[in-house]
């Protein structure tokens, strides 16, 4: 055996037999390195005669690139194993709880004032507002409930003291000087008037907002939410109520089988006026809106009050109601909410209880939008 | 209004099916709220004959009888009744009857020991009326083994709501008319029948207020007997809820059920003098009917003799003239009253009546001799006696109206094609006179009827509104604009977006408790209601704030530390001209943990006003509001901890938001611990987008050149703002400077008493060409120059 093959040999068995990076350093600086045995070997070579070269060269330089080799292939393998213990040291328990982003809601009311606005703008319809404070003779006179008349007192209304009352301005088009009581708006119709007054006729709008009756039990709370519905144009007719009313509870409840009936009823802003209600079964013991209520098993549900907008009121609005006619309807937000929804208590709506509003609560992205249906799915 | 279908049928002739008829009253207007049929209560209950009957071996009050129920063998029934005698028939309750007054079932029992196949009832127990002396005694005719309820012939009754502008449907006549009208069957209008006089009214009848009481007739029928009414009277009554008292008093309320006629009978004895209808003196007062004594004021109606007031008029009589079982001579009155009147005084005086409901919706103003003579034979027939001739003062308003009506507006208004022959046979029925030329007079009972739609009302109500059939509303040509105003659309993308950052959406009350408001009302104006529900929701609130710490607070109590709220509504002031100023706001409550306790955090963070800090610039950005050129200045208010809270202006002047965190005496008095934090922003104080109008971006070319960054760090006076420090270096050149960010606050060891350290990342960002080493230093120069004029020194 030549001294080359020994020495490659005893580098290859060392080579293997390391365990770490430092004694392959050691064990290349002692082989291959400036003062290394295969270096100094290589060296060698040039004293050489050109037989003896010829004869030992492959045999040097082979060694000395196997033992190279092996000490990157040994150098890799360490590594390899060196990363794989350092990943096993890394490992988490990955079934501990990531860090949570908090959750937030919408309100169911806010959720279905936006489901409303968005079918209603399918139909042409602006949203207008108003005061929610009031004088009465928005909230009552133009409505064609007069002083004396005896709706008023049925609207158990909440009154502000009558030093809080108002002069009319001598700007105004009503009557000048006449002291008006103010009160909370106990309905959304004296938006009506103040939209006629404003932006006259033709209109198309629904007035979504906060109510206020002295009334309080399971399913009345002293502040609720209404939306007002107001068609005013030449030629609107009763016909075109009930279609209107039809379209919305079928996009809102996204059912064809939504069937109205209107029955005969009173209002002193409208005339004729309508009460409609709406057809529904019983599912698990909730009410389902659909299906005629007089089918086997189903029955009517009160949904809300309309009709064609009294003369009187068109007066008071300042247009003539020789050329305007058209009709109007004053529907339960939070009503529509529960019944779409499921909720059964009203009084819940305006507690604020975190758990309630995390259940009910609508996500920021369930944006109401018509080609996704408007409404929000559980 | 309840009434019986046997007391309908009087008026109407029908074959129609209690559901026909319920269907026809919703149909034309008159909800049926409620139905009850009490020959389905009086199952298991039958006429049966007592044939034995023994004392009770072991109880001294109960009798044991042998009853025969017309089959099978005798019952042995146990009965406490005093008049339970052999021979008498009355009511027995088979096992499993149900008793209509207690809703017990009856069940086979020993009483004492003695075997009981069921009860003998009274009256009472059966709902028939108060009477519970004993068992009932039917009449020895009675066929034993029939059921009670065929015997009794209990009529089902229904209940019907009467809409406030149909006072002629407030009696059982008018119903009849209405249905007959719609279909329903034949209506049968009364024959009044003439009474004869004996002699003239001996009281002289005035009205001194013609105003209020513009007609009063009245009559006397002497040498009466006030015993109890007749039984079919009492029936009906019952059936529509009005107890019996005694034949007039059951009388007078008759007229009133059966025609909306309210009529009042006085006990002439106890009158002395003229009975005048008049103003009453303010600060008369009358003992009423119900046994309350009410103050009457000179607005009031009444009527009154030389002695004093014996009636509100219209609304309830007085104790004092009542007529009792004693009352021999009676002083009948019908009056016509002014409805408004009536609503008023009912108002002022609380009192609610069945006379009240009908008079202020008003009466029909042709049926006071026509009520006067129903009411006086009806007294004749059931008291005896004799009535005088009729005394008449003043007129009521009877003039008829007369409308213009064009048929075609039925189908104008009501969408519905109706013949004409068929408007006008549906007008006629109502006992509207309709002329040839479609001059419609109003009968004027029909107060309601002011013009032609309420005619199309009419026409339409009797012959459908199912038949109306739906037709769309025209599609508005144009091009689609938004439906929302830029206010609505500010608000829906504030609550999503604060959605989106975990907070939850809260509707809490617009009134608060007087306090509350005060401590947040700011020194602005408030609104305190009149007749509020509670003290706790009097006043119209001036925050957010409250209504959602309260929320907190009882999220607190049930266990839910940590809450994190908002809600968008208004805030409520007194504007100007007494108008209300209602103010678009968005309120944001965060309590407890910013970060709960865990494992990799370890302690809880609370919110701090920081976390405030973040929501109101978050939320200002989505609303569109320009946050970078927002002022932190101070003044967040008294609710706010004074050094942890600011306001977010425009302007010195234009306060967009407040937020921060609040202070232990607002916290106390909410009962809520800390870390509370809050931020309130008001949207009307955020300015419109500017150029708004297109929808086209300014052009933007990102720049082709990478920005660097240079960190100082200064010594600065405790008091400058690390703002004002950053606004002074990001001053020093407004075009190369395109951010400043304070990386570092310090104060301690190795910072001079008086000063903070505080170190800020200056990025610049270049155009065209690369900054030179020279201009860099120039302008970290200049950053260091100006950070000087606010006392900031360069740390070496």
């Amino acid at each position: 055996m030549t001294t080359a093959q020994a020495l490659r040999d005893d580098a290859l068995s060392r080579i293997t037999g390391t365990s770490d990076l430092d004694t392959l350093e050691s064990l290349r600086v002692e082989f291959l390195g400036k003062q290394g045995s295969i270096s100094a070997l290589l060296k060698t070579l040039g004293k050489m005669s050109p037989e003896e070269r010829k004869e030992q060269g492959p045999l040097i330089n082979g060694a000395r690139t196997e033992v190279a080799d092996a000490i990157t292939a040994r150098k890799e393998a360490l590594e390899a194993e060196a990363l794989d213990r350092r990943l096993a040291s890394e490992t988490l328990d990955l079934t501990l709880p990531a860090p949570q982003a908090p959750q937030g809601s919408v309100h169911p009311v806010s959720q279905v004032m936006d489901e409303l606005a968005e079918i209603f703008a399918d139909l042409g319809f602006s949203v207008a507002t108003g005061p929610e404070i009031e004088d009465d003779w928005h909230n009552f006179t133009a409505l064609n409930m007069a002083e004396t008349h005896p709706a008023r007192a049925m609207h158990d209304t909440f009154y502000f003291p009558d030093r809080d009352a108002v002069t009319v301005p001598a700007s105004s088009s009503e009557a000048v000087g006449e002291k008006r009581r103010m009160l909370l708006r106990t309905h959304t119709s004296p938006v009506q008037i103040r939209s006629l007054v404003e932006q006259g006729a033709p209109i198309r709008i629904i007035a979504p907002g906060r109510v206020y009756r002295s009334d309080s039990d399971a399913t009345h709370t002293p502040m609720f939410h209404q939306v007002e519905g107001l068609v005013i144009d030449r030629d609107i007719h009763l016909g075109h109520l009930k279609w209107t009313l039809e379209t919305f509870l079928k996009a809102f409840f996204e059912r064809d089988d939504i069937v109205l009936r209107l029955r005969p009823s009173y209002f002193p802003f409208t005339e004729p006026s309508v009460e409609v209600d709406v057809g529904f079964a019983m599912e698990n013991g909730r009410r389902v809106l659909g299906g005629s209520g007089d089918d086997e098993g189903h029955g009517w549900m009160e949904l809300l009050g309309s009709g064609m907008v009294n003369r009187r009121v068109i007066e008071f609005a300042g247009l003539d109601p020789d050329e305007w006619q058209g009709f109007a309807w004053g529907l339960g937000v939070d009503r529509l909410a529960m019944l779409k929804y499921g909720m059964d208590d009203l009084r819940a709506f305006f507690d604020g209880d975190n758990r309630w509003l995390a259940h009910y609560g609508f996500s920021a992205f369930d944006q109401p939008t018509l080609s996704a249906g408007v409404g929000a799915k559980a | 209004m309840k009434f019986s279908l046997e007391w309908l049928r009087y008026f109407l002739e029908t074959d129609a099916s209690v559901e026909e008829i319920a269907g026809a009253l919703n149909r034309i207007g008159h909800e049926v709220e409620g139905f009850d049929d009490p020959a389905r209560k009086l199952e298991g209950f039958r006429v049966a004959e007592v044939l034995t009957a023994a004392p009770h071996p072991d109880a001294d009050k109960l009798q044991v009888l042998s009853v025969d129920t017309g089959e099978g063998d005798p019952l042995t029934v146990v009965c406490g009744a005093p008049n339970a005698r052999a021979g008498m028939k009355g009511v027995l309750g088979l096992p499993g009857a149900v008793v209509p007054a207690n809703g017990m079932e009856l069940r086979k029992s020993a009483i004492r020991g003695v075997e009981s196949n069921g009860m003998m009832c009274s009256v009472r127990e059966l709902k028939l009326g108060d009477e519970h002396d004993g068992i009932i005694e039917l009449p020895d005719d009675a066929p034993v083994g029939q059921s009670f309820a065929e015997y009794h012939d209990a009529s089902p009754v229904f209940d019907v709501a009467i809409t406030p502008n149909r006072p002629d449907c407030m009696g059982v006549y008018g119903i009849a008319r209405d249905l007959a009208a719609a279909g329903v069957g034949t209506f049968k209008p009364i024959d009044v029948s003439e009474i004869e006089a004996d002699g003239p009214c001996p009281v002289e009848i005035r009205t001194d207020d013609v105003e209020g009481c513009p007609a009063f007739y009245a009559r006397t029928v002497r040498g009466i007997s006030n015993g109890a009414s007749p039984e079919w009277m009492q029936r009906r009554l019952i059936a529509a809820g009005q107890r019996p008292i005694s034949a007039v008093v059951d009388i007078t309320n008759y007229l009133m059920l059966a025609f909306g006629r309210p009529a009042h009978a006085y006990d002439l004895a106890k009158l002395t003098g003229p009975v005048v209808a008049r103003r009453a003196k303010d600060g008369e007062k009358i003992e009423a009917l119900n046994e309350k004594a009410y103050t009457l004021d000179e607005t009031m109606t009444v009527i009154a003799d030389d002695s004093g007031v014996h009636d509100i008029a219209g609304i309830m009589g007085g104790e004092h003239s009542s007529v009792g079982d004693g009352t021999t001579d009676v002083l009948l009155e019908i009056a016509y009253f002014d409805p408004e009147r009536i609503g008023v005084t009912g108002r002022k005086l609380g009192l609610a009546t069945d006379a009240r409901t009908r008079f202020e919706r008003g009466v029909d103003p042709e049926f006071l001799d026509d009520g006067l003579a129903i009411l006086t034979s009806l007294i004749l027939r059931i008291c005896g006696g004799e009535a005088s001739e009729v005394v008449r003062a003043g007129k009521p308003p009877v003039e008829a109206q007369v409308l213009t009506f064009d048929p075609a507006l039925t189908k104008r208004l009501g969408g519905v094609e109706i013949a004409e022959d068929e408007q006008r046979r549906i007008l006629e029925g109502l006992d509207f006179r309709v002329g040839a030329d479609w001059q419609v007079t109003v009968p004027p009972r029909r107060h309601d009827v002011e013009g032609p739609a309420d005619l199309v009302e009419e026409v339409v109500r009797i012959y459908g509104l199912d038949k109306v059939e739906s037709v769309p509303l025209p599609r508005r040509d144009g091009v689609a604009k938004p439906t929302a105003s830029p206010q609505q659309q500010m608000e829906r993308m504030l609550r999503r977006s604060a959605a989106a950052r975990g907070l939850n959406e809260a509707v809490t009350w617009s009134f608060l408790p007087t306090g509350e408001a005060e401590h947040f009302g700011d020194g602005g104006e408030l609104w305190v209601l009149d007749n509020p529900i509670s003290e706790d929701m009097k006043a119209m609130r001036p925050s957010l704030l409250p209504g959602l710490l309260g929320a907190a607070k009882r999220n607190a109590d049930r266990g839910s530390a940590t809450s994190r709220l908002f809600e968008i509504g208004r805030r409520y002031f007194r504007g100007k001209n007494g108008a209300s100023d209602e103010k678009p706001t968005l309120g944001v409550v965060l309590v407890g943990d910013r970060t709960a306790r865990g494992w990799a955090n370890g302690k809880a963070q609370g919110f701090d006003a920081f976390d405030a800090k973040a929501e109101a610039m978050a939320l200002l950005e989505a609303a569109g509001a320009p946050v970078g050129n927002l002022m932190v200045m101070d003044d967040a208010g008294e609710q706010f901890h004074p050094g942890q809270s600011a306001t977010l202006r425009l302007g010195p002047k234009n306060v967009l938001a407040r937020f921060g965190a609040l202070h232990p005496r607002t916290l106390k008095a909410f009962d809520l611990d800390g870390p509370v934090v809050a931020t309130e922003i008001f949207l009307d104080a955020i300015p419109a987008k500017k150029g708004g109008a297109s929808f086209a971006r300014p052009a933007y070319d990102p720049p082709a050149l990478q920005a660097i960054t240079r960190d100082f760090a200064f010594l600065v006076p405790s008091e400058v703002t690390t703002g004002d420090l950053v606004k002074a270096v990001r001053g020093a050149d407004k075009k190369a400077i395109v951010d400043a960010q304070v990386f570092d606050v310090f104060v301690g060891q190795g910072v001079p008493e008086g000063r903070k350290s505080v170190a800020v990342e200056v990025t610049l960002q270049p155009g065209e060409k690369s900054f030179t080493d020279d201009e860099i230093k120039a302008i970290s120069d200049k950053v260091v120059a100006n950070a000087a004029k606010q006392g900031a020194e360069l740390r070496g």
